[in-house]
């Protein structure tokens, strides 16, 4: 037995070592670093431990932006993008005729490049010396004034983001949901239907408990991948995002980083960590919510 | 609620869609069904028993003919406004419910004058539970619980709306051999106490056999046959449904008939005067031998004996037999020794049947 076990861990070693290099070892190092005082790149030295890093990062008006940002970025999109994947993968399955066609439709934006979809959304809302964009021709026809979408006021550079986030995540939500509604046995359908139940009912009493942990899944991979956005701004507002004050969190830590006023390890690694317990604390509750709601058969 | 079946015929469109020419998963059903009694549709699967059963239901529309329950045609009418309750094959229950919620379901479906009160739904699902005696399982849900009693909360959740005719789709193809032979007899038991109509599907003949006031035995969307099983059993139209009802199997021969007599081989069997002469297929079911070592009339190559108790089956070979080895019930104390090499049967008449080889008809004598 004590042999065996030897070996379990010989086989487990390569992957072991891997995941300690890349994965344990930063994250230790990234609560290190958060709490190294005054830490200088350059020369490697710090003044000593404390919880200044977080202070500073929870007053500067740059990290206040970019929590503003994510946050409703998370709330704005999560659910209708999971709301409008559920509707439309209703509908798809309630359909018979060119349903492969639409699924591959919907699926596409899922297999294309971010940026590819950053330049399309450029053309469709950004508005330049000769031409107001497409978005702002149509809205021109209904007798709105144009609005810069890209660098105009707040509301419209969050609706743009909210809007490219949306559309960036529902294919693989479509994906999902329309696999879990083909799974559910078509056998409690036609018990409802002998029953005479209305179809609202049927929705609501039998296929959204049936597929409740797949749309569980969604919600909780939803917040978690909204919470981490940063390349869907970059591909709309370039890089200097705090300059556009459309800046996310991760955003935040990159620039602290890396970007033109970088070279703050200590500032990203405790905005890293703030990140980190906000997503914690949100995925704990989404998994109380989730012990009344959602059921595994 | 007596259901009549006028001319049903049920065509799906070819699933290769090279092919034309529609399905027909069920042909020209004429039958009524009376009032307050227990019916089996039989047959081999893919036999339109069960289309047929969806169509009673409501859940598929026949493409020609009408559907009576009673004097009222049902035909045009989706299943929620037929009256019926139905218990699919995989019981169907809602998974994430409890017993008591699977079962009020259908109650609370009903919206405007028919909506019921709380203590209505309540007293009414208690009512279902006992009926199939699962009271005290009203706070379970359908994964807590066995087969046998996933079951019987299925068929009270399609009698709880009391329809006029209750359905079911192979309602004992889920359980295992104890438990089949005692939920059919609790199935039995319910109709019995309700004095509702009941339609179900099986492709096993014992469950059919055992249960039914009448079966239809069904081949190929046409129905073979309709009548008492007793009755279809002992005088079967045709060589299908000998086949298929009896276990064991019905023995089935290559015969021929000449100058009023039927020879198996060289052996003349039977007297059959007012038969044809020219080959016959002959089907015997197992209980029609008798041994009798000195006037016996087929003389079988004895192959083994099988005792089961009170009886004993005699398996045995012959030249015409159709097949690898007939088998013949006997009783276990006229059981032949073992070791010798020849059987000799006496035959019963009334247990021989006579089928035209071409077509499977039965001939008469």
């Amino acid at each position: 037995m004590e042999k065996n076990n030897n070996k379990a861990w010989l086989y487990l070693l390569p992957s072991l070592i891997f995941l300690g290099i890349f994965m344990i070892y930063p994250l230790f190092d990234v609560m290190i670093y958060s709490v190294e005082e005054g830490y200088n790149f350059a020369s490697q030295s710090f003044f000593g431990y404390g919880t200044y890093n977080f202070s500073y990062v929870l007053r500067d008006p740059y990290f206040l932006q970019a929590l503003k940002n994510t946050f409703l970025l998370v709330i704005i999109t999560v659910p209708i993008s999971t709301g409008l994947a559920l509707l439309i993968s209703v509908l798809l399955n309630s359909i018979t005729r060119l349903r492969d066609m639409f699924q591959t439709i919907f699926f596409l934006p899922y297999v294309t490049n971010t940026l590819a979809v950053g330049l399309v959304f450029m053309l469709l809302f950004k508005k330049t010396p000769y031409t107001d964009g497409f978005i702002n021709m149509i809205l021109h026809w209904f007798g709105m004034g144009p609005v810069d979408f890209i660098e105009g006021p707040y509301w419209a550079k969050m609706f743009v983001t909210c809007f490219y986030t949306i559309w960036i995540v529902m294919p693989f939500k479509i994906l999902i949901l329309t696999s879990a509604l083909a799974s559910v046995n078509p056998d409690y359908y036609k018990a409802a239907r002998v029953d005479g139940t209305p179809r609202w009912r049927i929705f609501t009493r039998i296929t959204l408990p049936m597929i409740s942990p797949m749309i569980f899944y969604l919600v909780i991979t939803g917040f978690i991948g909204a919470f981490k956005a940063y390349s869907d701004e970059v591909a709309l507002f370039g890089t200097n995002l705090n300059a556009a004050g459309m800046n996310t969190i991760v955003g935040y830590v990159y620039d602290m980083l890396y970007g033109d006023s970088g070279g703050y390890p200590s500032y990203a690694s405790a905005a890293a960590l703030l990140l980190f317990a906000i997503v914690l604390t949100i995925t704990c509750i989404n998994l109380l919510i989730s012990r009344k709601t959602v059921t595994y058969s | 609620m007596k259901i009549v079946l006028q001319n049903v015929t049920k065509r799906f469109p070819n699933r290769n869609k090279k092919i034309k020419e529609d399905v027909v998963a069920v042909s020209n059903f004429d039958f009524e069904i009376p009032d307050g009694k227990l019916i089996g549709l039989l047959g081999p699967s893919g036999c339109g028993k069960s289309t047929t059963l969806n169509m009673i239901c409501g859940l598929e529309q026949p493409t020609e003919g009408r559907i009576l329950f009673g004097e009222d045609d049902v035909t045009d009418l989706p299943p929620e406004n037929r009256g019926v309750g139905m218990v699919f094959q995989s019981y169907a229950l809602y998974p994430h419910m409890t017993v008591r919620q699977n079962i009020k379901f259908p109650l609370e479906n009903r919206r405007g004058a028919d909506r019921l009160s709380k203590e209505e739904m309540e007293r009414m699902a208690k009512e279902a539970a006992e009926l199939v005696q699962i009271e005290q399982l009203m706070d379970r849900k359908p994964g807590e619980m066995s087969g046998g009693q996933q079951q019987r909360v299925a068929i009270a959740r399609a009698l709880v709306k009391r329809p006029k005719v209750l359905l079911l789709d192979e309602p004992l193809s889920n359980l295992d051999a104890r438990l089949r032979l005692q939920t059919r007899e609790e199935i039995r038991r319910i109709q019995r106490e309700t004095g509702i109509t009941m339609v179900f599907v099986t492709h096993d003949q014992d469950e059919a056999m055992s249960i039914s006031d009448m079966i239809v035995v069904m081949d190929a969307g046409v129905v073979q046959q309709i009548g008492k099983p007793q009755d279809v059993y002992d005088d079967p139209d045709n060589l299908f449904v000998a086949k298929f009802l009896g276990t064991p199997p019905i023995n089935v021969f290559n015969g021929r008939v000449k100058d009023g007599s039927l020879y198996l081989g060289e052996e003349k069997i039977l007297d059959t005067p007012s038969v044809g002469d020219g080959p016959v297929t002959v089907g015997i079911r197992p209980e029609g031998f008798d041994i009798d070592k000195e006037k016996g009339v087929l003389t079988c190559a004895l192959r083994s004996i099988e005792v089961m108790g009170r009886d004993t089956s005699v398996v045995a070979n012959h030249d015409a037999y159709v097949g690898d080895q007939l088998r013949a019930i006997i009783d276990s104390e006229k059981r032949p020794d073992e070791n010798s090499k020849e059987v000799r049967f006496r035959i019963r008449p009334s247990k021989v049947f006579l089928f035209d080889p071409e077509t499977g008809k039965r001939i008469r004598y």
